[in-house]
């Protein structure tokens, strides 16, 4: 007698036999099958678990028919864990440092899983870190934000002020300059998270910057930047246009709901919606109105982008449109054949994206994939596109189109205007390369 | 009269707050009234330190190439080098440059591939970005310790390295001047380009081709096989389950797509617990990062200076050895690891010191 036809799943912990799975899937159950199937059970049981008569006389999985530790007793109560943690099976997902990348963590990078996340909002605990002189924790209490130069009133905001004040929600991406910078010659890093983890997307609250410099008295005429200053050690100091400081910048103490973590710059940090991380001043203790940029360190030594010609471009901020596939992604393996949802993010520090192609042939053919809501300015949008994979080699790409008409362009375009040598802004199409094997890997193309 | 002066002093008062505060304010807007405060000159004074590219904001001071010389030994060598050449914690400072670029204020090496690092002097090209950033947050671990004469003096002797002034200069807010014109890479900027600010004009542009867009595709890079583990194994760093696990690195790679192999036989789900199933670190590792050991030790390898296991292995078992290290620690050494010397780490508590020698001569890392 032969039944519907079930399908087993796949899933690399299975048991079952691959020529029995592929006989079912054809066949489906019949009574030889029948009794092929109870001994694989039966032979995988005798690893440790206890047989009851139960699963002997089943057909079917012990994870239904066999009762399960969490079923059968008693969970744990409320508030048991009074700052919610992660499952304890999701543990493989964590900020981590690239080996050799820097000599000392307390000037370094922890890059985030994207491999690992869904949607667009990146969890406060794996948003990346990037400090250059450490971390601190300071007291609010003792906080306070200065406003000086071309204003009439320089003033200072307690974070009692701040939270008194009109305040904004807004979702964006932060990106680090320097993110993707170690591939600008040559493959570098094994996996998205080491390629593109200097990438996070967040709701942040806080306070638009012209309201303050309107408290102020600002003057619009000569002062044409502004100086965002840290609290930390590093003292951290970057020049943004004026321009951009009235248009969408905020003073931001909340990130995901609550306050911003220690790491990200509690209690207080800049938003600079499109513009590299290094600008969203981190522990912000002072704005400065002034007529001219500042040349600091951070715009003086790093975050200059070198040119074939030897010359640096100083003061590149923009965070051009860009994308990367995130599962399935370098360093992962696929166990097999068939359907798969591919899923990556996009994002572009110039407005919303408008679309997103996905090539399985390395840049040959393209599909356009469905963009997910919400599409925000300045944020990352999820996309995904059906893949069904018949185990031949595959490499896989995205290339982003912002609401400008800008498209992402291939690494060997970048490198044609901006050489290999540059760390910074290396806004490339990405390449994964499906082996036979099911392994995916880092490649460049061309 | 006693009333009549306390109300004329209240007047008094209140004029003097006309005329103090009611000029300053008015200008400003006030729409959320009871909110900020103005800032005092002693304030923004303490807090506006910043040196723009046309010296606005320099202090007045100086310091000598000599003087510069004895801080940098004392203070700086010990991450960035004697010579400003250290490659061991940052990028060098010093190097890469010529008397030619000094001339002409731009720097050749930039363009020559075999130029093994790109050193600060042949980067920077405004004077005013070093004296403000070694002033703000210059030592690494003691930022904001250097005085502006101090600052000055480190300054000049850095210059003095890089050739850019003789050893009997001394830099001051008079001289920064003379210093900028003689920058080797003083020319190397450039503003012409899309990435400032919004407006700007992208200068890189893709197709949004879709079909038959590429006549052949080629792998130009890819990571090489001696790297596959370089990351350390990437089954512990994706989920554990689900259809995008990791590889696992520490093997060779599958042979192919094997069904009967990744099915049949199995393969656990690969989690790293790492929280309270894993005994919590011991309290030396825990004050190893407290007090930022790492930037100058490491565990098992030497940085600039001598790593822990070589220090237990010198020391473990000597007479009187705690009591020395922690004296060490507290008041700083020279001579016995080569001649870096390790400062003093006054503000670190005696207890944590005593823990962290008994942890470092344990010798457990």
């Amino acid at each position: 007698m032969i039944h519907n036809t079930p399908r087993i799943s796949a899933a690399p912990e299975n048991f079952v036999p691959a020529d029995l799975i592929s006989a079912v899937t054809a066949h489906g159950i019949d009574d030889s099958r029948r009794i092929f199937l109870r001994s694989s059970f039966a032979a995988a049981l005798l690893g440790g678990a206890v047989l009851s008569g139960r699963a002997k006389a089943a057909e079917g999985e012990a994870a239904i028919l066999e009762k399960q530790p969490w079923q059968t007793a008693l969970g744990k109560p409320v508030a048991a864990t009074p700052y919610g943690v992660p499952s304890t099976f999701e543990a493989n997902l964590q900020r981590r440092e690239s080996p050799g990348l820097t000599r000392v963590s307390a000037a370094s990078v922890a890059f985030t899983p994207l491999q690992g996340l869904f949607g667009i909002i990146t969890p406060s605990g794996l948003h990346f870190e990037r400090h250059h002189q450490g971390w601190v924790d300071i007291d609010p209490a003792q906080h306070r934000l200065m406003i000086n130069g071309l204003v009439k009133q320089p003033k200072i905001f307690t974070m009692d002020d701040l939270l008194r004040l009109p305040s904004v929600s807004r979702i964006h991406f932060i990106e680090c300059g320097a993110n993707t910078g170690l591939e600008w010659g040559n493959v570098a890093v094994p996996t998205v998270q080491y390629t593109h983890g200097m990438l996070s997307c967040c709701e942040f609250t806080g306070v638009p910057l012209s309201i303050l410099l309107d408290e102020c008295g600002a003057d619009l005429k000569k002062g044409k930047y502004v100086l965002a200053e840290g609290g930390d050690g590093s003292g951290m100091t970057r020049t943004i246009p004026m321009e951009n400081a009235l248009d969408d910048v905020f003073v931001a103490w909340a990130m995901n709901g609550e306050m911003l973590r220690p790491e990200n710059g509690y209690p207080l940090r800049l938003v600079v919606p499109g513009v590299q991380g290094v600008s969203w001043v981190k522990w912000l203790r002072r704005i400065e109105v002034g007529d001219m940029p500042y040349a600091s360190k951070d715009e003086a030594v790093h975050y200059i982008d070198l040119m074939p010609d030897g010359l640096h471009r100083q003061y590149t901020s923009i965070q051009e449109c860009k994308s990367v596939i995130t599962t399935p992604s370098g360093g992962q393996q696929l166990h097999a054949t068939g359907f798969y949802n591919v899923s990556g993010m996009a994002w572009s520090g110039r407005g919303k994206i408008k679309r997103v192609d996905v090539s399985f042939d390395g840049g040959n053919q393209w599909r356009t994939a469905r963009l997910e809501s919400p599409i925000l300015n300045k944020a990352v949008t999820r996309f995904n596109i059906d893949w069904v994979w018949d185990g031949s080699p595959a490499i896989l790409q995205s290339r982003a189109i912002d609401s400008t008409g800008y498209v992402q362009p291939p690494i060997r375009t970048l490198r044609a205007v901006r050489g290999s040598r540059s760390i910074y802004h290396n806004n490339a199409i990405q390449s994964w390369q499906v082996g036979t094997n099911g392994e995916v890997s880092n490649v460049q193309v061309g | 009269m006693f009333r009549w002066g306390k109300r004329l002093r209240r007047l008094l008062f209140a004029l003097s707050m006309l005329v103090c505060w009611f000029p300053l304010t008015s200008n400003a807007a006030d729409k959320f009234p009871g909110l900020g405060r103005p800032a005092t000159v002693a304030e923004v004074a303490a807090w506006d330190i910043d040196v723009r590219p046309d010296f606005k904001g320099l202090p007045a001071g100086s310091g000598s190439v000599a003087k510069g010389q004895e801080i940098w030994d004392a203070r700086c060598a010990n991450c960035h080098g004697t010579f400003g050449e250290s490659n061991e914690i940052f990028t060098p400072i010093v190097g890469g440059t010529t008397k030619q670029d000094i001339e002409r204020g731009r720097v050749a090496s930039l363009t020559d591939p075999k130029q093994p690092q790109r050193t600060t002097m042949m980067k920077v090209a405004t004077l005013s970005s070093l004296f403000d950033y070694i002033y703000r947050a210059m030592p690494w671990n003691e930022p904001r310790s250097l005085t502006v004469n101090e600052t000055y003096a480190v300054l000049a002797h850095l210059l003095n390295m890089a050739e850019v002034v003789p050893d009997d200069f001394v830099l001051s807010d008079k001289t920064m001047a003379s210093v900028q014109a003689r920058m080797p890479n003083r020319f190397g900027m450039t503003k012409s380009h899309g990435l400032a600010n919004m407006r700007g004009k992208p200068d890189v542009h893709g197709t949004a081709c879709m079909k038959d867009c590429a006549e052949f595709v080629q792998i130009g890079s890819r990571l090489p096989d001696y790297a596959r583990n370089a990351h350390n194994n990437l089954a512990e760093q994706n989920r554990g389950w689900g259809p995008f696990r990791g590889v696992n690195t520490t093997v060779a790679p599958l042979a192919a797509l094997s069904a009967s192999r990744s099915v049949a036989q199995g393969q656990p789900s690969s989690v790293v617990v790492s929280d309270d199933s894993v005994s919590p670190a011991p309290t030396g590792k825990i004050l190893y990062a407290k007090h930022h050991c790492a930037a100058c030790h490491g565990l098992t390898n030497k940085l600039v200076g001598p790593s822990f296991r070589e220090v237990a292995k010198r020391y473990k078992g000597k007479p009187e050895v705690n009591a020395v290290l922690e004296q060490k620690i507290k008041l700083g050494g020279a001579g016995a690891w080569g001649n870096i010397p390790m400062p003093p780490h006054a503000t670190i508590e005696a207890s944590d010191i005593a823990s962290l020698v008994s942890w470092i001569l344990e010798g457990k890392f």
